[in-house]
């Protein structure tokens, strides 16, 4: 649910770049210098406090915030965590006209949205992405929670190197119980898929409607017969060819992890690899109709070198 | 914690939370005024909340709409306003608002106590805060839960009716993720003879719903308030009791 426009009023005359935010409880300053970004719940700034930048999420619904400060500070004790931005300071602030805002700032993590990245970079990196984000969310998994909110505007490539990272974690939910917020594109609830309880199998449903976003950036509307239509639209993207058995299956919940999934991910990449360099061998000389197959050869094979090599820097 | 000791001293977690969720797309006009019935409800801990369809061109801002925000105020629930294409979304995230509400409400009377008139887990400072919200939601995760849908289907509500079936089953979707129990009944108003007729009596899912909801509206007048106090009556009845069966007999969350 958006705020209503008033409430967004609100805040915009409250919090505007330039003013100096400091903290009822713990007394550190935030300098406000633009507006990031905004959710459900509140508004997301560029601030800078002693010299460095973060990223300050503001609102007057305190109790929501409580609720996505908690769930920061659980993931932050995930072993490792690589998953969301770490927290850096939860406080108050009294607006000058005597409102109560709840603030907290978490590292600013400077990158580029998962669509537009794939969309200028090109196709070796969708293999990449998937694998990454399977990894994350296995650990995610393991360690109790679901993610919950899963879609392509949660999702940031940073770079050097090239990592998908997740912002915005007011959906992530402990396992067994239901999903705190959702997007309806990509909730198996809404498509007829599925529950709204917390399961690895509900981010694999919304993993997969992450790659199909990212070839129908204007998304679609459900349709009488849901599964059908989606495995339609799975099958009309020539790029995701090679994966199309793998995404069918985590939209009809036949995944239970991450690393079910995963594996059979690699092993497509790894024998599409393969039967391209056979037919190398035997063709000598690429024909027209083989090209598709290189394509995905190279994809493949790229896939593979970025994967371990961000696997490396981790 | 202290809180949460008191808590279950309360015997909150065995309790039912009770709303009557209203949907309609304009102003009472008939019957007594449904903002002071939404407060009776209130006092009998019946939570009521309101939603408000915009038609297509609707200003958030009018005035026949202001009534939408008085009744869930004085109901101590949630209202929102919103254009039927987003629906589902609001009437989930309505509901769960109102809960977490309700049960932010008690845990403030418990800190009261603790800490003297007037304070509330606002003015704690944000880790005491966090656990406590912790609670918050465990409790809106596992207490039982009773909605009472309160549709309207005079006459402007034609265009509409299906949107709002479509919407609460997929409230129905929502809720049961939850560890705790639910129970739904679906009333429309204003009724043929009465002041409202019954579509769904108390049933857990909502799922069976696409062949009885109404497809016709049922006539030109609104009477809201009358509506709201019928369905109030329905929560003390019978049928209920039976549906939810303790393994020991807990005092319900309205005695906190």
């Amino acid at each position: 649910m958006k705020m209503n426009s008033q409430e967004w009023k609100k805040l915009d005359i409250d919090v505007r770049p330039g003013i100096k935010l400091r903290g009822k409880w713990h007394g550190k300053t935030y300098l406000i210098q633009r507006k990031l970004g905004a959710g459900a719940i509140g508004v997301v700034y560029l601030c800078v406090c002693n010299g460095k930048q973060a990223a300050l999420k503001i609102s007057d619904k305190r109790s929501s915030m409580t609720v996505e400060v908690n769930v920061l500070k659980s993931l932050a004790k995930v072993q490792g965590n690589r998953l969301g931005p770490s927290l850096l300071d939860v406080d108050d602030w009294v607006s000058p006209q005597g409102i109560c805002y709840s603030f907290y700032v978490m590292e600013y993590l400077h990158g580029e949205p998962l669509i537009s990245y794939v969309q200028r970079r090109g196709q070796a990196w969708v293999g990449v992405f998937m694998l990454q984000l399977l990894d994350a969310l296995q650990e995610l998994h393991q360690n109790g929670w679901v993610f919950g909110d899963l879609k392509a505007d949660n999702l940031l490539v940073v770079s050097s190197p090239p990592k998908v990272r997740w912002v915005d974690v007011g959906g992530t939910t402990q396992i067994g119980r239901s999903i705190k917020e959702y997007t309806e594109f990509y909730d198996r609830g809404y498509w007829g898929l599925g529950t709204r309880k917390a399961e690895a199998s509900y981010d694999l449903f919304a993993f997969t409607m992450v790659f199909l976003h990212v070839y129908y950036p204007n998304q679609f509307a459900k349709e009488s017969s849901p599964q059908k239509q989606l495995f339609r639209k799975i099958d009309s993207v020539k790029e995701l060819a090679p994966y199309r058995m793998v995404l069918k299956k985590a939209l009809v919940g036949n995944y239970h992890t991450s690393k079910q999934m995963k594996n059979d991910l690699l092993k497509i990449i790894y024998t599409t690899e393969r039967k391209n360099m056979r037919a190398h061998q035997q063709h000598g000389q690429q024909t027209n109709s083989s090209s598709l197959f290189i394509d995905i050869g190279g994809i493949s094979a790229l896939a593979i070198i970025y994967y371990a090599v961000s696997l490396l820097f981790q | 914690m202290m809180v949460l000791k008191s808590w279950e001293v309360v015997g909150l977690k065995k309790g039912t939370l009770k709303q009557i969720l209203l949907i309609t797309d304009g102003c009472s006009n008939k019957g007594e005024d449904p903002v002071a019935v939404a407060s009776i409800a209130q006092q009998q801990g019946i939570t009521v909340n309101v939603i408000g369809i915009l038609d297509d061109g609707h200003a958030e801002q009018d005035e026949s709409l202001q009534e939408v925000e008085d009744i869930a105020l004085s109901g101590g629930g949630v209202s929102q306003l919103v254009y039927k294409q987003s629906l589902s979304q609001t009437v989930q995230s309505v509901t769960k608002q109102a809960m977490t509400q309700t049960m932010q409400g008690f845990v403030n009377k418990e800190l009261e106590q603790i800490l003297g008139k007037g304070q509330s887990m606002e003015d704690l400072e944000p880790e005491k805060r966090g656990e406590i919200m912790e609670v918050v939601e465990d409790m809106g995760e596992t207490c039982d839960l009773e909605v009472l849908v309160l549709v309207d289907t005079s006459a402007s509500m034609y265009d509409k009716l299906p949107t709002v079936k479509e919407a609460l089953m997929d409230l129905s979707i929502s809720l049961n993720a939850r560890i705790g129990r639910n129970r739904f009944a679906i009333y429309r108003f204003p009724g043929k003879r009465k002041q409202m007729d019954r579509i769904l009596e108390w049933s857990p899912a909502l799922d069976s719903i696409s062949s009885i909801f109404p497809k016709l509206t049922s006539g030109g007048v609104t009477p809201t308030g009358p509506a709201i106090r019928e369905a109030m009556y329905q929560f003390g009845k019978k049928s209920l009791r039976r549906g939810f069966k303790y393994e020991d007999e807990q005092p319900g969350m309205e005695e906190a």
